[in-house]
């Protein structure tokens, strides 16, 4: 727990300077595209003035000056499965948007979907020393949290602490200064696996660029696709990405649990390459040309060339009507709503006060798609789309893109999380010669 | 049997590979890019000028470029010095200076050093100031000022023509060569020539029995008249001190008498200093011994 803690504190250390800089970029590493943004920051935020906990960098005026997008490659779940073609995949992305901005970065801020997210919900408590709520008395409630069993081979990469209670008064979002004597904290853990995160160092270190934060694309595209309203009133994100989905619920602007399903819009695209014995790359093409979820009178006459390279003239002139292609897409697309519905439902989504849902990624661009998630997720679906964010180039607007400006929301604001503060005092020997000091003032 | 479809070229990688990111990297880093632009150029030039100086026999052929080009300019006949002229001076002085100069004419005005002349030229005895111009018709116009001869000086060198500050002009062969200057004598005085221009000044009514002034001792003056009478003034209140004998003699006829000396050096006791037959005169009205007659 010490060395994460450690390397954490590392990467934050080199986010600011990056920040200080005044130039970062952003990576999303997925499985059907790997985008990169560079984004410049102009001006310092007055400190203070955000409500809730704040944000510790302070920096909140930047300019996407940079973007490339690259076809994946070696990416599968989310996860790296190849390491020199997602390597090479990356290198095409960061020169691109390099020379696009003209600039050169050294430091990166990455997210991925895979590595299998676990969420913990942590509750510490201390008594406090003083009636007043100090610093470290934050961090020492923050330290004080149960560790849960996290697994053999897992890491920590979100440790948040979404709500802090002093005494009978919950629900604050920043006790600090605050008197009271008792202070209760809960906090978010997510857990993902060590040899994801290792491999995505790795790869990324190998481009020589060096790693300065790293998120859950489900949180950041939470970040880019949820209105200010939704995140504080509850409601879930669904990031239907290519090769895995990414759920995250957020509630009072914190991020409250997250989840993935390993199933996305690659396994869409394979099926309709099975059952109609095309190439990838043609069944990608069918899929979002002529998609679709629900089949009219009017898709039997509509019928698509399938098209063919095989030189047999009969496999080359196929055509398949739309009804069939909708028959082929529509079961896939319920079996990942579904596995995303049974998730919200472990996680206790229904209990939430409100049940919003926002469906966004890439393949929420299936014509139809809201209909079909309304009818399994409940009434409450809207499509969503990223924030606009300076600078960004037209094309990457899109949903596909929320992860991507999430990541940018998330350099630019970052929530505060546990290993922003200091080490709690009870770690350092000097603890017992405060107290003798402290018994000391008392006394005399 | 080959497809007879249009057959796609095996897709290109457009991945760029690892040196080719890591030179594009380097070329974005903007230190490197400032010595490419600017170090880099600055660089080579000054290699190449190194090398290029390196051997002596080019450095020596640079050098031999400069000077001919100088030469070139300099020797164009708009700048060229045909004749020298001498104005507002005797001739003697005219071709004493032209001799010290020693110019070899034709030669360019640009190799002249005209300052150099102009003081050359001023330290001549008998120059008082000097203008050299190079005027039109290729002409070196010197105009000189001649010093006024004021005074005659009889020195241990010899007899002195002095102007009106005390300067030296020339040497004199005879005191009858210059009878209409005044006379003076004595070491030092040439440093004391204000004093004396304001002594003869008020000696004015003396002016035809003055037959000169001599310094004494560096240090005061005396007027000496015909019948080798001397009036010795102090060395302070010179003037004052000749005013009043002045006046004196205008009204007593002082100095028309048997005297030897008029001692005015304590003006509070004013000496005269009789001739021998008025002493003896004086001497037998009292009933003293008289004094034999002196020859001198």
């Amino acid at each position: 727990m010490t060395d994460l803690y450690q390397s954490q504190r590392a990467m934050r250390h080199l986010r600011k300077t990056a920040l200080q800089r005044g130039m970062i970029a952003i990576l999303d590493v997925g499985t059907s595209k790997i985008a990169c943004l560079i984004l410049r920051f102009d001006g310092l935020e007055e400190p203070g003035e955000a409500d809730g906990m704040g944000s510790m960098a302070g920096q909140s005026n930047f300019r996407v000056i940079g973007a490339a997008t690259t076809r994946s490659r070696g990416v599968r779940f989310g996860e790296i499965s190849a390491m020199n073609e997602t390597e090479r995949a990356i290198r095409t992305a960061v020169q691109a948007a390099q020379k696009m901005a003209n600039v050169r970065v050294d430091h990166v801020i990455a997210c991925f979907s895979g590595g299998e997210p676990r969420s913990y919900g942590l509750a510490g408590e201390i008594d406090l020393p003083e009636t007043l709520v100090r610093d470290n008395d934050v961090a020492r409630v923050l330290a004080a949290c149960d560790a849960p069993d996290i697994g053999e081979g897992r890491e920590v990469i979100h440790a948040q602490p979404v709500n802090f209670a002093l005494d009978h008064r919950s629900g604050l979002g920043d006790p600090r200064n605050q008197s009271g004597n008792r202070l209760a904290c809960d906090m978010h853990l997510l857990t993902v696996d060590a040899a994801v995160v290792q491999n995505l160092l790795y790869c990324i270190k190998r481009c020589d660029l060096d790693l300065a934060g790293i998120a859950s694309s489900a949180y950041a595209s939470g970040i880019a696709a949820l209105v200010e309203d939704e995140r504080e009133l509850g409601a879930a994100c669904i990031d239907l990405g290519g090769g895995s989905t990414g759920l995250s619920i957020f509630m009072k602007k914190h991020m409250i649990f997250s989840d993935s399903v390993r199933l996305g819009g690659d396994h869409i695209t394979s099926d309709i390459a099975q059952c109609l014995h095309v190439p990838m790359a043609v069944a990608e093409r069918i899929k979002t040309k002529h998609g679709g979820v629900y089949a009219t009178g009017m898709d039997d006459r509509e019928m698509i060339e399938i098209g063919s390279d095989s030189g047999d003239w009969d496999k080359d002139r196929r055509q398949v009507s739309r009804t069939e292609l909708i028959g082929i897409i529509r079961p896939r697309v319920e079996e990942i709503l579904e596995q995303a519905a049974d998730r919200l439902a472990i996680a206790g989504f229904s209990h939430l006060p409100s049940q919003q849902i926002v469906l966004t990624g890439g393949a929420s661009q299936m014509p139809g798609l809201d209909g079909l998630a309304s009818r399994i997720l409940g009434q409450r679906v809207r499509m969503g789309r990223p924030l606009r964010v300076q600078g960004l180039p037209q094309a990457a607007t899109g949903p596909s893109f929320a992860s991507t400006v999430g990541l940018c929301l998330f350099a630019a604001h970052p929530q505060d999380e546990w290993w922003d503060f200091d080490i709690p005092a009870e770690r350092y020997p000097a603890r017992s010669i405060k107290r003798a000091f402290k018994w000391f003032r008392d006394n005399w | 049997m080959q497809s007879l479809g249009r057959t796609l070229p095996p897709r290109r990688d457009p991945a760029p590979s690892r040196w080719s990111y890591r030179m594009q990297r380097l070329w974005l880093t903007p230190a490197f890019h400032r010595f490419l632009r600017f170090g880099m150029p600055a660089l080579i030039v000054m290699l190449s000028g190194a090398l290029f100086l390196a051997s002596p026999v080019r450095r020596e052929g640079l050098v031999s470029l400069v000077t001919s080009a100088k030469q070139q300019v300099a020797d164009r006949p708009m700048f060229m010095v045909n004749l020298l002229a001498i104005d507002g001076a005797s001739p003697e002085l005219a071709d004493a200076v032209r001799a010290k100069l020693a110019l070899r004419l034709p030669q360019s005005a640009l190799a002249l050093d005209l300052d150099a002349i102009r003081i050359t030229a001023e330290n001549f005895d008998a120059v008082a100031r000097a203008v050299v111009r190079f005027g039109a018709g290729n002409v070196l116009q010197i105009t000189i000022t001649e010093r006024q001869p004021a005074w005659v000086w009889r020195s241990e060198a010899g007899l002195i023509l002095l102007d009106d500050t005390g300067h030296r002009i020339a040497a004199l062969a005879a005191r009858a060569d210059r009878a209409d200057l005044p006379l003076i004598a004595g070491q030092g005085a040439d440093l004391a020539i204000d004093q004396a221009t304001a002594l003869l000044q008020v000696a004015s009514p003396l002016s035809s029995r003055l037959r000169g002034l001599v310094r004494m001792g560096q240090r005061r003056w005396d007027l000496v008249l015909d019948r080798d009478q001397r009036i010795l003034l102090p060395a302070d209140g010179a003037v004052a001190a000749l005013q009043g004998l002045i006046a004196r003699d205008s009204a007593e006829n002082l100095l028309a008498r048997d005297l030897i000396a008029v001692d005015l050096r304590n003006p509070q006791r004013p000496v005269l200093r009789l001739g021998t037959p008025a002493l003896n005169a004086l001497r037998a009205v009292h009933g003293i011994p008289l004094l034999a007659e002196s020859k001198s």
